[in-house]
């Protein structure tokens, strides 16, 4: 059987952010990135960069680290 | 398919928490509301919220809440479980609510051995009322009413209340964890499951003192303000198991 690599992926509810970084911290793979536009709050929220992160070992495994670190349950996280 | 691993859970609303960016009140509603869902207690539930910045926690939980008035949450809780003994009662209580007003019900809850949960939440201040010292700042730690930081001499050493709870004979479960790290959060987790069991099982006090970061009161970033939890609250609030009699006793 071949091994499988975990693949995840999450979202970020922009607007339930409150622009703690907390998940930027804790991401082992450098994924999420501050945007650089407001939301309604007035926060710049945390934005996920998957897309931009092309690098060796930077993909989202689904590890969940930065939702379970996410005060304010912004985060949801897929794996699979 | 992706499957969905992490999400918002059941016995939570959808409101938006009114803490503060990177509050640890947040994260540790959320691990409470993971745990009843994970008992399956969501409906023999009963929380007790207190006075100070978690006043409103009955707008975040949806199972049955009964305020209480501030520093009274064991007296409380003793009563709603002494005419409900077959619910889980759990007061949810921040540092200046404990371990100040509220420090003489809670010690005799302990020593009764009330079958009650208590969440202790330290964070060192009283967030609510603007940084004030609390009985468990930090030595050297600054507030408002301790500008220059708290000096032992003046104004007392900070409080050990859950060494102090572990000595009564009523409680059976004490342990002090931190929400600032991944790690730490899910520890908290495997506390506060094992204090509700242990009431599940009938065995008396349980208590889960949780440091907890107070970004704004502290004037840290929240990054920084997890890194002082690690660096200087553990120091003076070491993470261990302070008093265990469950163990092998929960099924
Ligand atoms: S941890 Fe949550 S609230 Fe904080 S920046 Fe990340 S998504 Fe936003
Ligand atoms: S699930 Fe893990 S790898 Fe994916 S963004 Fe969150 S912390 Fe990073
Ligand atoms: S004042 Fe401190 S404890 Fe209160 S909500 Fe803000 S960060 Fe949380």
């Amino acid at each position: 059987m071949a091994k499988k690599t975990k693949k995840g992926k999450i979202t970020i509810d922009r607007e339930l952010c409150k622009g703690c970084y907390l998940c930027i911290s804790v991401c082992p793979s450098h994924l999420i990135a501050v945007s650089d536009k407001l939301n309604q709050k007035g926060y710049y929220p945390a934005e996920y960069m998957e897309t931009d992160s092309k690098e060796k070992n930077r993909k989202c495994t689904g590890c969940t680290m930065c939702a379970i670190t996410c005060p304010d349950i912004a985060i949801e996280v897929y794996r699979g | 398919m992706a499957k969905k691993v992490f999400q918002r859970p059941k016995y939570l609303k959808k409101a938006v928490f009114h803490y503060c960016p990177g509050c640890g009140h947040s994260i540790i509603h959320r691990l409470i509301a993971e745990i009843i869902e994970e008992l399956d207690i969501g409906e023999k539930v009963i929380g007790v919220p207190p006075a100070g910045c978690a006043v409103l926690a009955y707008d975040y939980f949806d199972v049955d809440m009964g305020e209480s008035p501030h520093g009274r949450g064991a007296a409380v809780a003793t009563g709603i479980k002494r005419i409900l003994p077959d619910r889980i009662v759990f007061s949810y209580q921040g540092d200046g609510d404990i371990a100040a007003i509220g420090t003489a019900e809670t010690i005799h809850a302990a020593n009764r051995g009330e079958n009650i949960t208590t969440i202790f939440v330290n964070n060192g201040v009283y967030g609510m009322t603007g940084g004030q010292m609390a009985p468990t700042t930090l030595a050297g730690q600054n507030s408002t009413t301790t500008p220059g930081g708290r000096d032992v001499k003046r104004d007392g050493f900070p409080l050990d209340l859950s060494e102090m709870l572990a000595i009564a004979r009523g409680s059976v479960y004490i342990e002090r964890t931190a929400v600032n790290s991944p790690k730490n959060i899910m520890r908290t987790k495997r506390a506060i499951t094992k204090a509700f069991k242990a009431q599940m099982d009938g065995l008396g006090f349980s208590l889960v003192e949780i440091l907890s970061p107070c970004p704004t009161n502290w004037k840290l970033s929240s990054v920084d303000a997890c890194k002082w939890v690690e660096e200087s609250m553990v120091k003076t609030f070491p993470l261990k198991v302070i008093k265990d009699e469950v163990e092998g006793a929960i099924s």
